[in-house]
C-alpha cells in the first residue's frame, strides 16, 4: 500500500479527495490530447485509486520489483484514466504528462509497458488482457511466488471470445492467484451494452465457466476495499471476478451515462463545467 | 550451438522436423528450467508432447484455442519464462495473428512459436490446414525473427540457437517427411547468416524450406549434363535476412530465381525482390519467384503438390530453363 492511514475512515476520506483530483486530471488531459476516452476513464477512478493506493503490494521507486501485484488494463483505451493514478502514486512526475498523446509522447490513448513506468503490459486491443493475465498467474504458480495477477476488463469487452478462451482457462488451471475485475458501466462506442451486443446474465456466465463472482458498488471505496482485502487466498484453486457497477462519465454530470461520452474533445466552456461537476459530485 | 544434442545425424536422419523439434526441446528443457512448453490441442501431433511428458509442471494444454495460447505465452514471458507455443502454421499466423503481432511483437517479448505442418505439407487436409501465407505476415511485424530450417538437422540448429535469441520468433516446420538437405550436423549456423549449400557462377537459387534440397537436386541435374553451374542458397532465416549474400549472388551470377513453399506474394520471393530493386539491380539480373502463384492450393499429398506447384527439383529446374532461355529435360523417361 501507498498510505500510512490506519483508520478505514481515514484512509476512505483521502481517497475520496484522490477522486477529485485525479478526475480533474483526466479531463485535463483530454483537454491536451484534443480528445480521450473519457467515460471510461471516469468510470474506474475509484478502482484503480483503490487498487494502486491500497491492495496491490507495489513499489512505484521500483516498478520492476519481482514479487510485485501485476496489475493488466485489458480495456486498454483506459490510458486517459490509469495515467494520472500511476503519477500519483510515484511511478512519475504529473508534469510528465505534458505532452499526453502528442507527437512523440511517451503517453498515448493505449498505455506502452516500454514508455510508462508501472504500466505491466502493453495493451489497447480488446479482450487480450485476460488471456495474458492466465499466462502471469500460470507463471507466479510455476515460481511459487506469492504475487497476484489483477485484469480489469471492460463489459463491452466481454463480447471478444478471446475473453471466454481465458475465463475457461483460468478455471481449469484453478488459478486462485487471478482476479478479473469487471468495469461495468454498461456502455460501448456504439450504443448501451444491452442493446448492442447483450452479454447478461454476466454475473452466471463468470459463474458457469466456474469462476466465483462478487458483485459491488464500483464507486463505493468501502466496498472495494473489504472486497479486495477478502480474496480468497492464492492458493483457494478458484479465480475470482469483481463485478464493479459503475457510471460511464461518472463525476461530469452531462456525460454520466451518455453513450456519446464514450471517446470525445472539450472546449474551455465544458471543461470549466466539468471540474465544477466533480467538485461538486466526488466531495465527501 | 547452444547445449550437447545427444543425438547423431542417423537418429535424425530417421525422424520428422517435428520430432526432432520435440526431441531438442526436451533435450533444452533440462538445462533450461525456464522453458515452458504450450500447446492447443496439437501436442502429439506438434510432437511438443515429448516436453510435455517430460516436464508436465511446465507444460500446457489451452485447448482449441490458439488466441488464448499465445496471449499466455505473453503472461509467462512477462513472469520470466521462455515460452515455446506449438501450433500448426495455419493457425500460429492467422488464428493468432493478432495475438503474435500486439502482444509479443509489439512489447518484444520472449515467445517463441513453432508452426508446423506449415506450408503444403499438410497435404490432403487442405487449403483450411495449409499454410502458405505465415511467411508473408510474420516478415511485416516489427521485432519479428522468421526462421525456416531447410530440414531436420537445421531444425535441430534452429531450436538450438532459439534458446539464446532474444524476442519473438517464429519457427516454420513441415510435417516433415521430406529428405535432409544435410548431411550432417557439423556446419556453422547463425541466425541471419545465408548457407550457401553449392557454389555457382551462371545463376542462383535462392531458397528456403523444402525447397533447399529440390534446388540443390535441380542444380545437380544440370551438372550431370554439363549445363549451367547453380549456385544455391539456403535462407534459413528470410527475416532479419542476408542481404549480403543475396547481392553478392546477384552480382556474380545475374540470374536469380527464388523457391518456397509459399505464396510467391509476400515471403521469400518478395522479400529477395525488395532487396534486388533497392540494391539497383532490377534492370541487371534476370528473376523469377517460385512458389504458389497466389492461389488457394488443391489437395494431394505432399509430393504431389510440390510437383503440381513446380516447386519440386524438376520445377525448379524447368524454372531455371525458362529464364536462362535453355532447353528442358525431357523427364517422361523418369517416370
Amino acid at each position: 500500500m501507498i498510505h500510512n492511514y490506519t483508520k478505514r475512515e481515514d484512509l476512505v476520506n483521502f481517497l475520496k479527495g484522490k477522486s477529485v483530483e485525479v478526475r480533474k486530471e483526466i479531463i485535463k488531459l483530454v483537454v491536451t490530447a484534443g480528445g480521450g476516452h473519457v467515460g471510461g476513464g471516469l468510470s474506474m477512478t475509484e478502482i484503480l485509486l483503490a487498487m494502486y493506493y491500497h491492495v496491490l503490494n507495489i513499489d512505484p521507486k521500483n516498478p520492476k520489483k519481482e514479487d510485485r501485484d501485476r496489475f493488466i488494463l485489458s480495456k486498454g483505451h483506459g490510458g486517459v484514466g490509469i495515467c494520472p493514478v500511476l503519477a500519483d502514486v510515484g511511478y512519475y512526475d504529473h508534469c510528465m504528462m505534458d505532452d499526453f498523446n502528442q507527437y512523440l509522447s511517451p503517453f498515448g490513448m493505449h498505455p506502452d509497458m516500454h514508455k510508462v513506468p508501472g504500466i505491466d503490459m502493453s495493451t489497447g486491443s480488446l479482450g487480450h488482457g485476460l488471456p495474458i493475465s492466465v499466462g502471469l498467474a500460470l507463471g507466479a504458480r510455476l515460481k511459487k511466488a506469492s504475487w497476484r495477477t489483477y485484469c480489469l476488463l471492460g463489459d463491452g469487452e466481454c463480447n471478444e471470445g478471446t475473453v471466454w478462451e481465458a475465463a475457461m482457462a483460468g478455471a481449469h488451471f484453478k488459478l486462485g492467484n487471478l482476479t478479473a475485475i469487471l468495469d461495468r458501466n454498461r456502455l460501448m462506442l456504439d450504443g448501451p451494452v444491452n442493446e448492442i451486443m447483450e452479454i447478461d446474465p454476466i454475473e452466471d456466465k463468470w459463474k458457469a465457466f466456474g469462476w466465483d463472482v462478487r458483485i459491488i458498488d464500483g464507486h463505493d471505496y468501502n466496498q472495494l476495499i473489504d472486497t479486495f482485502e477478502s480474496l480468497p487466498p492464492i492458493s483457494s484453486q478458484k479465480p475470482v471476478c469483481v463485478i464493479c457497477n459503475t457510471t460511464k462519465g461518472k463525476g461530469v454530470s452531462y456525460m454520466e451515462n451518455q453513450t456519446k461520452w464514450h471517446y470525445g474533445g472539450l472546449d474551455e466552456a465544458t471543461e470549466k463545467q466539468a471540474c465544477d461537476d466533480i467538485d461538486k459530485i466526488c466531495l465527501p | 550451438m547452444a547445449g550437447g544434442l545427444a543425438y547423431t545425424t542417423d537418429d535424425l536422419n530417421d525422424l520428422t522436423q517435428a520430432q526432432i523439434f520435440g526431441r531438442v526441446l526436451m533435450d533444452l528443457g533440462s538445462q533450461h528450467p525456464e522453458i515452458v512448453a504450450l500447446s492447443a490441442d496439437l501436442a502429439k501431433s506438434t510432437k511438443v508432447g515429448d516436453f510435455f511428458a517430460k516436464f508436465p509442471e511446465r507444460s500446457f494444454n489451452f485447448g482449441i484455442a490458439e488466441q488464448n495460447m499465445i496471449g499466455a505465452a505473453a503472461g509467462l514471458a512477462l513472469a520470466g519464462f521462455k515460452p515455446y507455443a506449438a501450433t500448426f502454421g495455419c493457425f500460429a499466423s492467422m488464428r493468432a495473428c493478432e495475438q503474435v503481432r500486439t502482444d509479443l511483437c509489439y512489447p518484444k517479448l520472449n515467445v517463441k512459436i513453432i508452426g508446423t505442418h506449415a506450408g503444403l505439407s499438410m497435404g490432403n487436409g487442405g487449403t483450411t490446414h495449409h499454410a502458405t501465407e505465415d511467411i508473408g505476415i510474420f516478415r511485416t511485424f516489427a521485432n519479428m525473427t522468421v526462421m525456416v530450417p531447410a530440414d531436420g538437422l537445421e531444425t535441430a540448429k534452429v531450436i538450438s540457437a532459439s534458446i539464446d535469441h532474444d524476442g519473438p520468433m517464429y519457427i516454420r516446420v513441415g510435417r516433415g517427411f521430406e529428405p535432409p538437405a544435410y548431411e550432417s550436423l557439423d556446419y556453422d549456423f547463425t541466425i541471419g547468416k545465408a548457407i550457401e549449400m553449392r557454389p555457382g557462377a551462371d545463376a542462383t537459387v535462392i531458397a528456403c524450406g523444402m525447397c533447399v534440397l529440390q534446388a540443390m537436386e535441380a542444380a545437380e541435374d544440370f551438372a550431370e549434363d554439363d549445363g549451367p553451374d547453380i549456385r544455391v542458397i539456403n535462407i534459413h532465416t528470410v527475416k532479419p535476412i542476408d542481404k549480403e549474400a543475396i547481392i553478392k549472388a546477384a552480382e556474380e551470377t545475374g540470374v536469380i530465381i527464388t523457391a518456397e513453399e509459399h505464396n510467391i506474394i509476400g515471403g521469400l520471393g518478395s522479400a529477395v525482390a525488395e532487396i534486388l530493386a533497392e540494391a539497383g539491380l532490377a534492370g541487371s539480373v534476370k528473376f523469377k519467384r517460385v512458389g504458389i502463384p497466389d492461389v488457394f492450393s488443391v489437395i494431394g499429398y505432399p509430393e504431389d503438390l510440390y510437383a503440381h506447384y513446380k516447386i519440386d527439383q524438376a520445377g525448379i529446374y524447368d524454372s531455371i530453363c525458362d529464364l536462362m532461355g535453355l532447353e528442358k529435360k525431357d523427364r517422361d523417361d523418369e517416370h
